[in-house]
């Protein structure tokens, strides 16, 4: 049976949105990744810009992203999607590129492929996902992980004598002349997902100027790695990583 | 009337990408290549043909740039020398792996390590045994003249659509740095976006429209049985370069008893120690591989029943020297001659080591 068979069309006032694939999600209950695809499936459909958008997935949790997303992708090796991008990005200077990345994957291996694409101001998108761990290889230390936090490669904790201090890069990135829009968000409540979705149309509407790099960190969850149920893992998401990740716009010009 | 130029080898490269319509070089600055970025800068192309340029912040991301250009169908290419290879060889195996063309250079100097700025042929093994990770094959050109620098990179281009495969140059210190009359050839234009849709548009990332399925430009595949699957049809792709697309050259091959393999630099120095060892009253040839994978095994065996000896001639510890003896298959005694760190061996050299393995013993 159809859903078209139980609800009429007329009183229909919701649906997936058409970018979005019928593919099972492969993510673990209560993980923003899904949260964060829903949005941009939806911007990319309200902007009618699915012939336009050339994506780049990461190496992480979300590689298999391109699964679910009804757009062209290209994977990337390991940290190195914001090169790929700029690459579409000046080859295609009509096309919306986007980059999604996690924080191993933008924060830590691909540092310096970030720092340089957003410096040279390439017209990209980039939505980073920040969880502050190491998803998809079983939740070890990520480049965000907080002072204290226990991972599988930190199992009393992140001692920073022993592991450095957790990186705020989008603060560094804000610092670039090369990025337009610079912004900080989640998506754990309706509130916050509607910011989002603001959030991100900005970012491709960006784009579509030809602005800049616009840059989105989407503090986020992983239930498994931290261990915790999804209701408690917004919980600590907001008691611990928000006083260290503040949300809001650090740049938009 | 064809354009006669006075050119390095590096600047050929740089030129021939501009008139054979590449749409996209990427590249990072290492001696002794840096002359192709540089060329490339002062020329600029995008006023020209619309050709992007950028000089990226590492070998790294240059090759990841062009895995980007070439997963969109465009015809892109980067170029380095042996240390900043070795950064690209994580990007190689990757775009080896989607299956995307494209084409990498090599201007290859003495290591290992940083090794030296010197001219060698030590990278041979990573060129043509494949370099990165997993089971995969570049097809790998060696030019021997700053013409065949010029020419291969069109050709380069040709073999990598064909096959949709990496295509490489490896070239070295020498052949990249020295000058040579060069005939220019005219300029080809540049594809548009919609004849790459008409060409690639099953593969490449055009932006997915209402008519066809989503492209996706991927190496990774979680399934073992479809992963072998696709291994198969890699291996398939090379056996059929293997049977179709060896070059090769002969020179003095037709009553030699002996016989000079070498390529690239080396084989101009053995085409002089030929003249030295004929005036000797040694009857020597050369074969010049053109294409080291595919590599001219079935030439090399051809000739067999005529030969004494064969000298494989390089710039390295011996390396080719393997594929020759694997064509040979003990039939014949192979040798190696080689100097190494970038010291190019002298005709005389080479003649000395031709009877010191072979006559005197």
């Amino acid at each position: 049976m159809d859903v078209k068979d139980i609800i009429k069309e007329e009183n229909l006032v919701y649906s997936k949105s058409k970018v979005l694939t019928d593919n099972i999600m492969h993510y673990c209950p209560g993980c923003t990744h899904g949260v964060v695809h829903k949005i941009i499936a939806e911007v990319i459909e309200e902007m009618g810009i699915q012939d336009k958008t050339i994506a780049v997935s990461p190496v992480g949790c979300s590689v298999l992203a391109y699964n679910y997303l009804d757009i062209d992708w290209q994977e990337a090796a390991h940290g190195r999607a914001p090169a790929i991008a700029t690459a579409i990005s000046r080859l295609h200077p009509e096309k919306y590129v986007f980059t999604y990345q996690g924080d191993g994957d933008l924060a830590s291996i691909g540092t310096a492929e970030i720092m340089h694409a957003c410096n040279r101001g390439e017209n990209i998108t980039v939505i980073f996902i920040n969880n502050a761990i190491y998803g998809m290889t079983g939740g070890q230390m990520a480049p965000t992980t907080l002072e204290g936090m226990k991972t599988a490669t930190t199992p009393y904790g992140r001692r920073v004598d022993l592991n450095g201090y957790p990186l705020k890069i989008t603060e560094l990135i804000a610092q670039l002349p090369g990025t337009c829009y610079v912004t900080r968000q989640s998506g754990h409540t309706p509130a916050a997902v509607r910011k989002l979705k603001k959030a991100i149309t900005k970012a491709f509407e960006n784009t579509g100027k030809n602005k800049g790099t616009s840059f989105i960190e989407v503090v986020s969850t992983c239930n498994s790695g931290w261990k915790m149920p999804p209701v408690k893992a917004n919980e600590w998401m907001v008691e611990n990583m928000f006083p260290f990740y503040p949300l809001g716009d650090m740049k938009d010009e | 009337m064809a354009e006669l130029r006075l050119m390095k080898g590096n600047e050929a490269i740089a030129e021939a990408a501009i008139r054979c319509g590449c749409d996209g070089y990427f590249g990072y600055p290492i001696t002794p290549q840096s002359e192709v970025l540089e060329t490339l800068m002062a020329r600029m192309p995008w006023d020209e043909t619309g050709m992007v340029v950028l000089q990226a912040e590492s070998e790294l991301a240059a090759i990841n740039m062009v895995y980007g250009g070439a997963g969109c169908g465009k015809k892109v290419m980067t170029s380095s020398s042996s240390p900043g290879i070795s950064l690209k060889q994580e990007g190689i195996t990757y775009i080896a792996g989607a299956e995307l063309p494209c084409l990498v250079v090599n201007v290859v100097r003495g290591g290992p390590g940083l090794g030296t700025i010197q001219p060698a042929q030590s990278d041979y093994f990573q060129a043509v045994k494949g370099g990165g990770h997993g089971d995969y094959k570049l097809i790998v050109l060696a030019p021997a003249s700053v013409q065949e620098m010029y020419d291969f990179v069109d050709l380069g281009f040709e073999l990598a659509f064909k096959y949709r495969n990496p295509a490489m140059i490896l070239s070295d210190g020498v052949i990249g740095q020295m000058m040579e009359k060069v005939q220019l050839g005219d300029y080809k234009p540049r594809l548009t976006n919609e004849e790459i849709i008409k060409r690639y548009g099953s593969w490449a990332t055009t932006g997915k429209t209402a008519d066809r399925k989503r492209n996706i430009i991927t190496s990774l595949d979680l399934d073992a049985g479809s992963q072998e699957k696709f291994n198969i049809k890699l291996q398939n792709k090379y056996k059929e370069i293997q049977d179709k697309e060896v070059r090769f050259e002969k020179i003095a091959c037709d009553d030699a008893e002996y016989l000079l393999v070498a390529y690239g630099s080396s084989s101009r120095v053995c085409q002089k120690a030929i003249d030295i060892a004929r005036g000797k009253g040694i009857k020597v040839g050369l074969l010049r591989p053109i294409t080291l994978f595919p590599y001219p095994s079935k030439a090399i065996q051809e000739l067999l029943p005529q030969l004494k000896g064969i000298l494989s001639v390089e710039m390295s510890a011996g390396q080719m020297v393997e594929d020759v003896r694997l064509a040979v298959n003990g039939k014949v005694n192979v040798e190696h001659f080689g100097r190494m760190g970038g010291v190019i061996p002298t005709p005389n050299e080479v003649v000395e080591a031709l009877e010191e393995k072979f006559i005197k013993a």
